[in-house]
């Protein structure tokens, strides 16, 4: 019992870092049915530039460990989101019109200027975060023992989905992310910038993926290069499983394919824990190809 | 493609054969090698281009048949002793059905969500080989000492002897080519194209598309996987390494960038993404950096390929008695795939 409840708590704080990864793949895909095959990578970029904002900035220094870490999160989520923006006019824009093998070339191509890139300038070897920023006391609730700091990554993500979806749900500019992704021409007669909601989506779906990154580099203390590719492709199976486009589904097929994993880790084989994602994967396109919440893009799959 | 480039074509060919034929007599052991590694990724993106060329289908997993076929060979060669060029049919035979098992529940996947799935099928199969898995696979430490293949008598060693080996597998590359061309110009060849243009036509005229696409992949699949034979004697020594995710990325590349579908923009592809590398040492730790905003800007510039298959022209058809016109289109209810 002990062993489920560690596994659970573990799984979800992965969980929420796979959610937050996952819904710029289902935003993006949602709006140009693109599988952003970069975006993994920019999950990297998120963790190695906090990485380089926490050294050569001393915030948690100045303004004290909580208001440094917010600041820090901030900047690295506005970095990677630009980063996005750039991604799409410099890959994906000359090929709104093209075959979709095309575009998903070019993510690939972006991809591995990425992942390079952060080689040549950060080196091919694994980094380390300092450590001592966050808490790392455990908490005792009912003699269970739970780490501060599943919690604290746990809520962070919670928070970002939760104001993502009031800000998709609620809003103006949210309405019209929903309505190009609906029916792009259709809301272009609406009188919707349909080029600037890709652009939004471009910049909020990296800048989720840039504060994942963060949250890894904070937790795990380790980050190396090529981390993106496999926390990308979890995270996009956490997209489909959730129903790929749906923005809840990816929320729920985050936290769900989290718990899979490190309950699959503990009970079956350790071994085989990157295996079971894919497992996982291969048997939803097979079984229920719309995911869990994918009724509203059921006849596009 | 003008007149003129027609016209040289057939010469121009016959003299890279014969440029190609006649290298041992002037390259090293070192650039024989990579002459090798060319063939031998040639002879991987010809088996890709029947499955992601000529049907269409995007597989980024080709890796997982390669893996199969070396495996095979390997585990039988090294456990009982049988002579790798004998494991050569059986290798691809076994990769083939290793394919067909695998593809059959994934075949009618829309295209980005089939390489998705191709992807998830190359790591499960690298984790299984590292997690050494039926206990005959040697984990990731891989399987030492297999033999060199021997023929006749004689043995042809890929690592002592790379100019003798260079003659084995431009004989199996050329037995390709002129069994792709063969491939391509068939019936079945002419059917995976035309699904490949258009399912629901193709679906419509009678061609089982289903079954169609899983026979590319099956015979995709044998040929990568006689191909892990060849490499397998090659080195003789395999590991989980040689199998990993960028293998099949390489290979996807190959047949994208030469051109998908075309034969002689495969073997370009193979010479430039295998071979070029091998000019510009210097740049080295820059290479993947290079190949990747060259991926960018083909799909931009030339999405096509750089040698992308001429456009086909044929003789006013005379009626067979099996294609004629009383098959007119149906509609999507024929079960076709449906593009947004």
């Amino acid at each position: 019992m002990e062993q489920f409840f560690t596994q659970l708590t573990n799984g979800l704080a992965v969980g929420g870092i796979y959610a937050l990864i996952a819904l710029g793949y289902t935003m993006v895909y949602g709006i140009l049915k693109l599988i952003n095959f970069a975006h993994g990578d920019l999950f990297t970029i998120g963790a190695y530039l906090g990485l380089t904002l926490l050294a050569s900035l001393a915030l948690t220094d100045t303004v004290g460990a909580v208001a440094g870490l917010l600041v820090l999160a901030v900047m690295v989520m506005g970095l990677v989101g630009v980063i996005g923006i750039l991604l799409d006019r410099a890959a994906y824009k000359p090929l709104r019109t093209s075959p979709r093998l095309s575009a998903v070339v070019s993510a690939l191509g972006a991809s591995i200027v990425f992942s390079n890139t952060i080689m040549l300038v950060y080196g091919p070897s694994p980094r380390v975060y300092p450590q001592g920023l966050l808490p790392t006391h455990v908490l005792d609730v009912f003699g269970l023992s739970i780490p501060v700091m599943r919690l604290v990554i746990l809520t962070t993500s919670l928070v970002l989905m939760v104001g993502l979806y009031i800000f998709i749900q609620k809003t103006r500019t949210g309405t019209a992310i929903r309505a190009a992704a609906i029916d792009q021409d259709a809301a272009r007669l609406m009188g919707i910038n349909v080029d600037r909601v890709i652009m939004l989506v471009f910049f909020i779906g990296p800048a989720l993926g840039g504060a994942a990154g963060l949250m890894v580099g904070l937790h795990y203390g380790q980050i190396n290069f090529t981390m993106g590719w496999l926390y990308g492709l979890k995270a996009f199976t956490a997209a489909i499983l959730g129903g790929i486009g749906n923005i809840p589904g990816a929320m729920v097929g985050g936290l769900l394919l989290g718990v899979i994993e490190s309950m699959g880790a503990a009970y079956i084989s350790n071994a085989w824990k990157d295996a079971i994602a894919f497992f996982v994967l291969i048997l939803i396109l097979i079984v229920r190809p719309t995911g869990l919440l994918g009724e509203r893009v059921a006849e596009k799959i | 493609m003008t007149v003129a480039a027609r016209k040289i074509k057939k010469p121009l060919y016959a003299v890279i054969a014969a440029c190609w034929l006649a290298a041992p007599f002037f390259l090293g052991n070192y650039q024989l090698d990579v002459l090798n590694n060319i063939a031998i990724y040639a002879l991987l993106g010809l088996s890709l281009n029947i499955i992601l060329g000529y049907a269409g289908m995007f597989h980024m997993g080709h890796g997982a048949f390669f893996a199969v076929g070396a495996y095979t060979t390997a585990v039988i060669n090294t456990t009982w002793g049988v002579p790798v060029l004998w494991l050569l049919p059986l290798s691809g035979v076994a990769a083939g059905l290793f394919a067909l098992v695998v593809a059959k529940p994934i075949i009618h996947l829309r295209g980005d969500y089939l390489l998705i799935v191709t992807i998830g099928m190359v790591e499960i199969v690298r984790i299984a080989l590292v997690n050494n898995v039926f206990g005959i696979t040697g984990g990731s430490n891989g399987i030492f000492g297999i033999d060199a293949p021997s023929l006749f008598g004689r043995t042809i060693s890929g690592i002592v002897a790379p100019g003798d080996y260079f003659y084995l597998v431009t004989a199996f590359l050329a037995f390709t080519i002129t069994v792709f061309y063969l491939l391509e110009h068939s019936r079945f060849g002419r059917a995976l194209q035309f699904l490949n243009q258009d399912p629901v036509a193709a679906e419509g005229s009678g061609i089982d598309t289903a079954r169609y696409r899983l026979a590319a992949f099956g015979i995709g699949a044998f040929w990568a996987g006689m191909v892990g034979n060849l490499y397998a004697s090659k080195i003789t020594f395999i590991s989980p390494e040689s199998f990993s995710f960028w293998e099949s990325v390489v290979m996807f590349m190959i047949v994208i960038l030469g051109g998908a579908g075309s034969i002689p923009g495969v073997l370009l592809g193979a010479f430039l993404i295998i071979g070029l590398p091998e000019l510009f040492q210097g740049l080295q730790q820059y290479r993947l950096l290079l190949f990747g905003i060259v991926l960018v800007a083909m799909m931009i510039f030339r999405p096509q390929g750089i040698l992308p298959p001429a456009p086909r022209s044929y003789g006013v058809a005379e009626d067979d008695g099996e294609n004629g016109g009383q098959n007119s289109a149906q509609d999507g209810a024929s079960g076709g795939e449906v593009r947004p």
